[in-house]
């Protein structure tokens, strides 16, 4: 009777799934015009609109509303009882870089040397990734992908995740530079270094930084000199590092630093007094709840995960949890990531966490679209779902912070894309192996 | 004085053995999650010294036993992790291929602050295993979440023995590539497994000729005595498994390697065993469920390393559609803490239903841990490990109220103070973990191994400081 039952499932499911799926594992995106309809529209920065329409032309928004007369031009969707939401926007990511973390071969995010300013995630963005359907299937449509290593990383870049080079995906191939402020805290049990030593190589190596943008800052009024009145002046030798920090010298582009403990935390808020003309965006920030009102007061955004045990054995077991919003309720803009590469799709999840210890559900959902948009400058594009922005969006049967929900269609830069990936196909093709009667 | 001193004892010991002690609570108007027979609304849940004696509507407590209100709430049983390193002091003897005789036994950490982090998940019982840097680990431990109890108070009485298998790259790396001993690939690997079993069932043979030979000697008193064959714990392990009082738990990725695993144990007439990560189980799940063989898989991990390359988060619910006994395992002190919802992303990845996704959790790891005569669903004469949740378990939002064992509430939400370990613990030395995260964050690793790790890193940093 059992197996009767599981036989009569799995034909069930064979016969739902080919009837879609077949034409789905070559399929292209479709491009148009589309007309969502019925649905709850969850615009983030204008309130939730129910029995909305949505209109798609091109790679853009036309209409978001109650009342538009829909012409022939456009393919209608109907999702009556259904959900639409702008793109999850993941902040911090390794997607594209790392393919399997550990074959060194399909890393690409570590270069070598500790400065780095001019090594760009852009170029090393791998547009065929078997991570990238994988992600974008499940309404994550935007991601940060970081470099690692070194004092200064390099540039992260914004990526959406549909195309198939790295220019057709780039939001903004300049992002963030990513930069690593050393640590007085100690390496862990196994750091056998005495406070002092702990004390002295810290100093070295934030004097190696203050240096380095020190030399940044001459090249930046050196080049500023040149170009406003060339005459009679040498060009200054051109220098890719230098040149890379001209844009975040000038504030354009963000600099990103990765803290997590309180202490790391105050001193990094310490080193950015002296460095005021750029703009700081912190990641981590595991203890950020013990120190959130100072983090609101100097105006530094964050990049925060929820899924982590609490750093010291005498903390509650919901601080990683309340973090996020202990924060945003400090006044600090907080954005929630996945910190993770090929599970960057968790990234609503960890917000789902947030909401459930004490953030207000709309602003969790502000953390995973409109905040990292604003973080990263790009809200003019992406972020909410606005006449005008760009048609970054998915359907949902139902809230997307819960693990049971499916998302049903995601359509990134307009693009109506084909709801596969790799993990689908095997499971269209594993579900029931010995179907197809051959392999026996 | 002396006379004080064991008043005082005995008077230590008596609290300490009243903490152990099996409760009693009534736990009215939930809805019951039984898993083995469907959803029961506004139910009542009886526990006595530890046994669910009741379950039906407007039970009325026997007198001195607590009652919780849980109108709108639900109920489940604990949840069960066949796969977790969490208190485990030691977790890999990486010296040899084959350790079958080293156990977690004394290897448990009752102190640890992450069992409350787990208990706050709802999370009941625990299979403290073994890493995976060998081919044949050690000897598992099955404990029961009593958090303030000895290492002897957390066992699991009556659990099913068990042993850690490893196939694949961790056990190559370790030793073909790490010590340069065979195995190098995963050839190496099967006749490691099949020499070992070998090697057993030849000692098993001389052992018993020897002892034989030895009683009769003894018997005659005369004549010459034989020549000894040496109790070797190792062998008498190998040959525990084969005789099938063992449960087999083999961390696995691959198809290949799997099949391989299963060829071998039916050449042994093996029958008890679960394959572990199993990342590439759903290629195979005809082949498991012929041979009878276990799951215990991630719900969504993968990418992390080559062979889980090819994987699929719907690996659990392809195993299920065919008939194969799967658990949904963490591996991971956070993981653990969400079980419940890594189980409903298996809803979400294929369809399962929402039962099946709980059992996923619940009676299946229990089975693979030889326990579900005991736990995994709440029935009359079942143990008392239970959870009160404040909504449906698989959704986000839900949080777990309070957590029983044995009917003795280890968790309760509305008194969860900050510092946990002071009520277990006073006078611990306080360390402050600032750089914990640092040494437990290797989320691209599976934690299997992540000592072993730990330990390069560790003589790499000697090395450069050298």
């Amino acid at each position: 009777m059992k197996k009767l039952n599981i036989f009569a499932v799995i034909v069930a499911l064979l016969f739902g799934l080919t009837a879609t799926a077949e034409a789905q594992i070559t399929d292209k995106p479709e491009f148009g015009k589309f007309a969502i309809t019925g649905a709850t529209i969850h615009t983030v920065t204008n309130g939730t609109i129910e029995g909305g329409i949505i209109l798609i032309d091109g790679e853009d928004i036309a209409f978001v509303g109650q009342n538009v007369k829909i012409t022939n031009e456009y393919t209608r969707i109907d999702a009556t009882g259904k959900h639409v939401y702008p793109g999850f926007i993941d902040g911090w990511s390794g997607l594209g870089l790392v393919e399997v973390s550990a074959v060194a071969v399909t890393v690409d995010n570590a270069e070598l040397g500790q400065f780095n300013p001019h090594m760009y995630a852009f170029t090393a963005f791998n547009p065929h990734s078997a991570s990238v359907p994988v992600t974008r299937v499940s309404g994550v449509t935007t991601v940060l992908s970081h470099p690692s290593s070194g004092s200064i990383s390099g540039k992260a870049a914004v990526m959406d995740l549909w195309g198939y080079s790295p220019d057709s995906m780039a939001v903004k191939k300049s992002g963030a530079l990513v930069m690593n402020l050393p640590s007085s805290s100690g390496g862990g049990w196994w750091d056998d270094r005495s406070e002092e030593e702990i004390k002295k190589e810290y100093e070295k190596d934030l004097k190696e930084i203050n240096d380095f943008l020190d030399k940044a800052r001459f090249y930046d009024r050196m080049m500023k000199a040149y170009e406003a009145d060339p005459s009679g002046k040498t060009k200054p030798d051109h220098d890719p590092r230098m040149e890379a920090m001209r844009e975040v010298l000038s504030g354009e582009v963000p600099v990103v630093i990765s803290v997590n403990d309180e202490k790391e935390i105050l001193d990094a808020l310490e080193w950015i007094k002296n460095h005021d003309e750029m703009r700081f965006i912190f990641e981590g920030v595991n203890e950020g709840w013990r120190v959130a009102e100072e983090i609101a007061e100097a105006g530094i955004p964050v990049l925060t995960t929820t899924l982590y045990t609490p750093s010291r054995d005498y903390d509650n077991y919901q601080r990683p949890y309340q973090n996020p919003g202990l924060m945003a309720e400090a006044g600090v803009k907080v954005a929630i990531v996945s910190d993770d590469t090929e599970n960057s799709r968790n990234t609503p999840f960890e917000a789902g966490y947030a909401a459930a210890y004490g953030m207000d559900v709309e602003e969790a959902l502000k953390a995973v679209t409109i905040n990292p948009a604003e973080i990263f400058g790009v809200d003019d594009r992406l972020g909410s779902l606005e006449e005008g922005k760009q048609a970054n969006l998915f359907i949902s049967d139902g809230d997307p912070f819960e693990p049971m929900t499916k998302i049903e269609q995601v359509f990134i830069k307009g693009n109506k894309i084909p709801m596969d990936s790799r993990h689908i196909q095997l499971y269209q093709e594993f579900l029931d192996r010995d179907a197809v009667n051959v392999n026996k | 004085m002396k006379k004080l001193i064991t008043l005082c004892m005995i008077a230590a010991f008596a609290i300490t053995a009243q903490a152990q002690d099996k409760g009693s609570v009534l736990i009215q108007n939930a809805t019951v999650i039984t898993v083995t027979n469907g959803d029961l609304e506004e139910t009542d849940v009886l526990i006595r010294d530890g046994i669910i004696r009741e379950i039906g509507k407007d039970l009325s407590a026997p007198r001195g036993v607590e009652t919780v209100d849980a109108t709108g709430k639900f109920v489940m049983p604990g949840i069960i992790d066949a796969h977790s390193h969490l208190n485990g002091v030691d977790i890999n003897e990486a010296r040899n291929p084959v350790t079958a005789e080293v156990t977690m036994e004394e290897s448990v950490d009752p102190n640890e602050v992450g069992i409350y982090h787990a208990l706050a998940g709802g999370a009941t019982t625990i299979h403290l295993m073994h890493g995976s840097a060998n081919v044949i680990g050690g000897q598992g431990e099955t404990l029961k979440l009593r958090y303030g109890a000895s290492q002897e108070g957390m066992k699991f009485e009556g659990a099913k023995r068990t042993i850690k298998f490893a196939l694949g790259e961790n056990p190559t790396r370790v030793h073909g590539q790490g010590n340069g001993v065979q195995p190098r690939t995963r050839m190496g690997v099967e006749q490691v497994v099949r020499g070992h079993f070998d090697e057993a069932l030849d000692y098993k043979r001389k052992r018993e000729a020897y002892l034989e030979a030895k009683a009769q000697y003894d018997r005659r008193g005369r004549g010459t005595p034989p020549v000894p064959v040496a109790e070797n714990l190792r062998y008498e392990v190998l040959n525990d498994i084969i005789e099938g009082e063992i449960f087999v738990h083999c961390h696995s990725y691959r198809a290949d390697e799997i099949l391989m695993l299963m060829r071998v144990f039916n050449d042994y007439g093996i029958e008890n065993y679960t394959f572990q990560h199993a990342n590439e189980a759903f290629k195979v799940a005809n082949e498991l469920a012929k041979n009878g063989a276990m799951t215990s898989v991630f719900s969504d991990w993968w990418a992390y390393k080559f062979e889980v390359y090819y994987s699929t988060a719907y690996n659990a619910s392809i195993l299920n559609a065919n008939g194969v006994v799967n658990s949904i395992n963490s591996d991971n002190d956070q993981l653990l803490r969400t079980l419940n919802h890594e189980a409903a992303k298996v809803v979400r990845y294929g369809d399962t239903s929402v039962n099946d996704a709980i059992k996923m959790i619940t009676l299946h790891p229990a089975i693979q841990l030889g326990i579900d005569d005991r736990v995994g669903s709440i029935e009359e004469g079942k143990h008392g490990d239970v959870v009160v949740w404040d909504g449906h378990p698989l959704s986000i939002y839900s949080k777990a109220e309070m957590t029983f064992v044995d009917g003795t509430k280890y968790f309760d939400l509305a008194n969860d103070p900050d510092d946990m370990r002071i009520q277990i613990n006073p006078g611990a030395d306080f360390d402050d973990g600032s750089n914990f995260r640092k040494i437990v964050d290797n989320r691209d690793e599976d934690a299997c191994i992540q000592d072993t790790f730990i330990l390069l890193q560790n003589q790499a940093q000697t090395h450069v400081h050298n």
